[in-house]
């Protein structure tokens, strides 16, 4: 099971040179070029115990689960419901039954803004979010908002994009029921201080939604140690399949909640007249469930805790700091998004150069980047920006690497700028 | 932009100059350069009724009918897609509108840019084309 067992067992500094040979994509040529992959806030890459686990499950372990009497199916269900347990003690959660499945972290807001939302949120209140969220944070507060004749307001974000924590503090005043709030953001890499924000908001009896899809992948999860009402994640962006992810929610806050979606898998009994529903996490769990992604993301996060996420943590640093540095060494280079505490995301900008053009010539140099708003476009109004050049890494990125974009946005400046 | 010669015949002259470059550095610098050369649009039509969607970079495209033949201005203010868009007005600008309809625009194919006519490129291009291609079509058959 633990295909990265080997790794565990090299104290100290992790080493990239360890893993890579682990992802088959990291050894594909772009252009006739080595690819460089530096998107990986968008989706990171897989090693191949992910994608074997994809083919063992179909080739001799397919079955439904929770449903058969037979061998198969009670196997499935077995290792489905182990990958449950394997997703709790990952983020420190207190039972399984506070850990659902869902198809991402966009879908784990929704459910929370379509089950929890309309419990806590009403006339005239308002839903608290961040200027840096990711649109999948804001939108399904607005859509809950409309509905509830509620309104979202944001925290101001900093010239260095930080929350300005005053501004905060002041707002919280301002009938907020919910707040809710990304772990890392997406578009400049900023850790926010999500520890005293809960305790803050706890304080005055606001629950806290917390989008952790940036952070999952980079830094060691504890739910009980945040004391956050919900936590969102995808496992797609931590080295799993895409189409699964996990959504935390205390269990006194699933009690109270509604099911989101009918179906099968989520009832106790159904008649005509009425249907009582299944105890949480099923509840939530309406229909067939995705249990190859399930299976397989489990084995990521066999792969993430084998390397370990403070060693992970602790090299990430190193790397963006040596990437920061070499940028800023570029004449005209600017950087978007300067907190103390970052992680993984290099937002910058090339003197005038459009980020489009920009990012089409790192294309051409194998280099692979993001371009554009990052699904942040209330940010990038605020920055008055149109939008930026993303470098995002991961633990399989190099310090080689951290030069080579270095080197291409050398060369973007010679053809552009 | 009046340039002489029919569609296919402005394309041919196209595939010759960037057919001097033999690597993809050259053939974008080239596109760049020629992006830098095309007029900038008024300001005064910089607007949502000239903008094409579905680029990252602001692209605006302003077609005029003049005896019996498409004209057309345009700009972005991303150099790359400025480019692309000053090569669709090289060929197409001045053409009758059927011609415009018609045309497959191969050429970008043998200059090595047919990457960026993919529909899943946020460049826009086939978004551009499209555009062209349907004010030409109203214009059609009308001479």
């Amino acid at each position: 099971m633990h295909a990265t067992g080997a790794i565990q067992d090299i104290p100290g500094k992790f080493d990239p040179a360890q893993v890579r040979d682990l992802f088959p994509t990291l050894r594909r040529e772009v252009y006739g070029k080595p690819l460089v992959y530096l998107d990986n806030a968008a989706s990171s890459q897989k090693p191949q115990a992910v994608i074997d686990r994809l083919i063992r499950y179909y080739s001799s372990e397919h079955s439904n689960v929770h449903r058969g009497v037979h061998l198969l199916s009670r196997e499935a269900t077995d290792a489905y419901e182990a990958a449950r347990k394997r997703a709790a003690d990952f983020l420190n959660a207190p039972s399984e039954s506070a850990v659902l499945y869902t198809r991402g972290a966009t879908e784990g807001i929704n459910l929370v803004a379509s089950s929890f939302g309309p419990l806590h949120v009403g006339q005239g209140d308002v839903v608290l979010v961040s200027h840096m969220e990711h649109h999948s944070n804001i939108v399904p507060w607005q859509m809950l908002c409309e509905a509830q004749g509620a309104r979202v307001r944001a925290i101001p974000v900093s010239d260095t994009g930080e929350i300005i924590y005053e501004e905060f503090e002041r707002l919280l005043g301002e009938r907020v029921r919910l707040l809710a709030i990304g772990h890392v953001s997406n578009a400049l890499g900023t850790i926010n201080p999500l520890q005293n924000m809960i305790r803050q908001a706890h304080e005055l009896d606001i629950p806290v939604v917390v989008d952790g899809a940036q952070a999952a992948p980079h830094m060691k999860i504890d739910v009980q140690a945040l004391d956050c009402d919900f936590y969102a994640l995808s496992s797609h962006k931590m080295f799993g399949p895409t189409g699964v992810g996990i959504l935390y929610a205390k269990p006194e806050r699933l009690k109270a909640m509604g099911p989101w979606q009918g179906g099968g898998d989520m009832i106790e009994t159904v008649t005509f007249e009425q249907t009582t529903y299944n105890e949480p996490p099923h509840k939530f769990e309406a229909g067939t469930p995705n249990i190859a992604d399930v299976l397989a993301f489990a084995e990521a996060i066999d792969f993430l805790e084998g390397i370990g996420q403070d060693r992970i943590a602790a090299y990430e640093r190193d790397l963006l700091d040596y990437a920061t540095e070499q940028l800023l060494q570029i004449e005209s280079v600017r950087l978007v998004g300067t907190a103390t505490e970052k992680a993984s995301v290099l937002s910058f900008l090339i003197g005038d150069i459009h980020p489009y053009d920009a990012g089409t010539i790192l294309d051409r140099l194998g280099i692979a980047v993001r371009t554009g708003h990052h699904c942040a476009q209330p940010l990038m109004r605020r920055f008055g920006i149109p939008g930026t050049v993303r470098a995002s890494f991961a633990l399989y990125n190099t310090f080689d690497e951290a030069d080579a974009l270095a080197a291409g946005v050398r060369r973007v400046r010679e053809m552009l700028g | 932009m009046a340039a002489q010669g029919t569609i296919r015949e402005r394309a041919r002259d196209i595939v010759e100059e960037f057919g001097l470059f033999d690597d993809w550095m050259g053939k974008y610098e080239y596109l760049i350069e020629i992006g830098q050369g095309l007029p900038p649009l008024d300001p005064l039509y910089k607007t949502e009724a000239y903008r094409i969607h579905g680029c990252q970079a602001q692209v605006w495209v302003r077609p005029v009918m003049k005896n019996g033949r498409v004209f057309y201005e345009g700009d972005s203010d991303a150099l790359i897609t400025k480019g692309l868009v000053a090569l669709l007005i090289r060929v197409l600008s001045g053409q009758p509108p059927e011609d415009v309809v018609e045309t497959s625009l191969e050429f970008l194919d043998e200059i090595g840019m047919q990457d960026h006519l993919s529909a899943t490129r946020r460049n826009g291009l086939a978004s551009m084309v499209r555009q062209l291609k349907r004010f030409a079509q109203m214009h059609a058959n009308q001479a």
